[in-house]
């Protein structure tokens, strides 16, 4: 019986698997001024799966400049780059298939 | 007038960016010969628009069934221009841009719209005289445009409020004093706000998550922001501002309200009556920008 497709069951309330990933999975790239001309680039809300260490060694080769993690409490590591690199994160993350344009969030001015 | 035809102008009225194609398809064979002329005319405009527009305004009486069928296209080619312009003159603040910037088709359809209601502005002397009786005492067909004006005109008699182009949402754009060497003043936000029926709070909470800073009211209500800012761009996290927590999204109004219920904001439209739940606003990581003796200092 159970071979016979209709009458396998389906539970069409069941979660998609879509939407409560939604939330969680964006990724905010925000922007803070230091002292005089200077600004810091924080990468907020990456998937765990990543190994941040190799994604930060690439953002520092690839953008040229310096950069860091940071343990946060409630976030968890949080990638800090020297600069204004917004649009760089944003366009390497694209590129690479590191996460889709609508879930990258920008923040700052 | 029979009631397909009706119909016909309706639909395009509904598709004006198809209102091109509409306009060949719907003109008569009877145009044809006109039809060459008119290409010529387009050619001869595309060579300098302005030129071209002008002296056609000089023909328009000679031509006036041409010139309405002529005038979207005439604005299409403009259209650039006033982009250009639109971009150039970044003092004030249009609001109705934002979506338009990322979508450049629809503000191609939001400019042509209002052009198009511009148009029938102009015409609108001469559409009452002419357009409705044009056809009478003739027995040949109507054209499009006739129809068209015609629609329009009636619309606009009856119920001008579904004829007229979308009001613009615009705001003043904010006044950004530097105050010192490390301060800024957002001075009119008091008066933003109140254009907004946004809480003063909630917008500075905003504002503040999102530079990634933080401040302190003043006496007049302005508000004093840590870190330097150029006007331009309070005006871009205003916008977003807008767009998040403003404007309605199934009707793009901006007279909306902002209420809270158990912990939760929720939008309500004014002008459409719809209801949507908006984000909490959520400050994320804040690096650590001070020197860290000053820190540990501020701690003690």
């Amino acid at each position: 019986m159970s071979n016979l497709q209709n009458l396998q069951s389906y539970d069409p309330f069941a979660d998609t698997g879509e939407t409560d990933n939604q939330q969680s999975t964006y990724i905010h790239i925000r922007i803070q001024q230091r002292n005089g001309r200077k600004t810091i680039t924080s990468l907020q809300g990456l998937p765990e799966e990543l190994d941040q260490k190799r994604l930060l060694k690439a953002f520092k080769k690839v953008f040229a400049c310096n950069g860091t993690i940071v343990e946060d409490d409630e976030l968890g590591e949080v990638i800090q780059l020297q600069g204004d690199q917004r649009t760089n994160v944003r366009d390497f993350l694209i590129d690479e298939k590191i996460s889709k344009k609508d879930m990258i969030k920008i923040h700052g001015f | 007038m029979s009631d397909q035809e009706l119909s016909e102008k309706l639909k395009t009225v509904s598709l004006e960016d198809n209102l091109e194609e509409d306009f060949s398809s719907l003109t008569k064979k009877k145009k044809s010969a006109k039809k060459v002329v008119f290409e010529d005319e387009i050619e001869e405009e595309a060579n300098d628009e302005f030129g071209g527009k002008y002296l056609h305004d000089a023909f328009s009486d000679l031509k006036k069934k041409k010139k309405k069928s002529k005038k979207p296209k005439a604005f299409d080619e403009n259209e650039d221009e006033e982009m250009g312009e639109k971009a150039e003159d970044d003092e004030f603040l249009d609001l109705s841009s934002i979506k338009k910037k990322k979508k450049k088709s629809r503000k191609n359809m939001a400019a042509f719209e209002a052009e198009v209601a511009d148009g029938i502005d102009d015409k609108d002397s001469k559409a009452k005289a002419d357009v409705g009786d044009v056809w009478k005492g003739t027995d040949r067909d109507y054209s499009f445009t006739e129809l068209l004006d015609r629609f329009y005109s009636v619309l606009r008699e009856n119920n001008p409020e579904l004829a007229g182009e979308k009001r613009k949402y615009t705001i003043a754009p904010p006044q950004i004093v530097r105050d010192g060497n490390k301060k800024s003043i957002f001075a009119n936000l008091p008066d933003i706000c109140k254009r907004m029926h946004r809480p003063p709070e909630h917008v500075i909470q905003y504002l503040f998550a999102e530079l990634g800073t933080s401040g302190s009211v003043d006496g007049n209500g302005g508000l004093v922001i840590k870190g330097r800012f150029q006007q331009k761009q309070i005006e871009n996290v205003l916008r977003r501002y807008i767009m998040e927590y403003v404007t309605c999204r199934t009707c793009k109004s901006g007279e909306t309200i902002l209420t809270k219920e158990n912990r939760l904001y929720f939008i309500q439209c004014e002008s459409c009556g719809s209801t949507r739940s908006v984000a909490p606003i959520k400050t994320g990581f804040q690096a650590q920008t001070a020197k860290r003796s000053v820190a540990r200092r501020a701690a003690e």
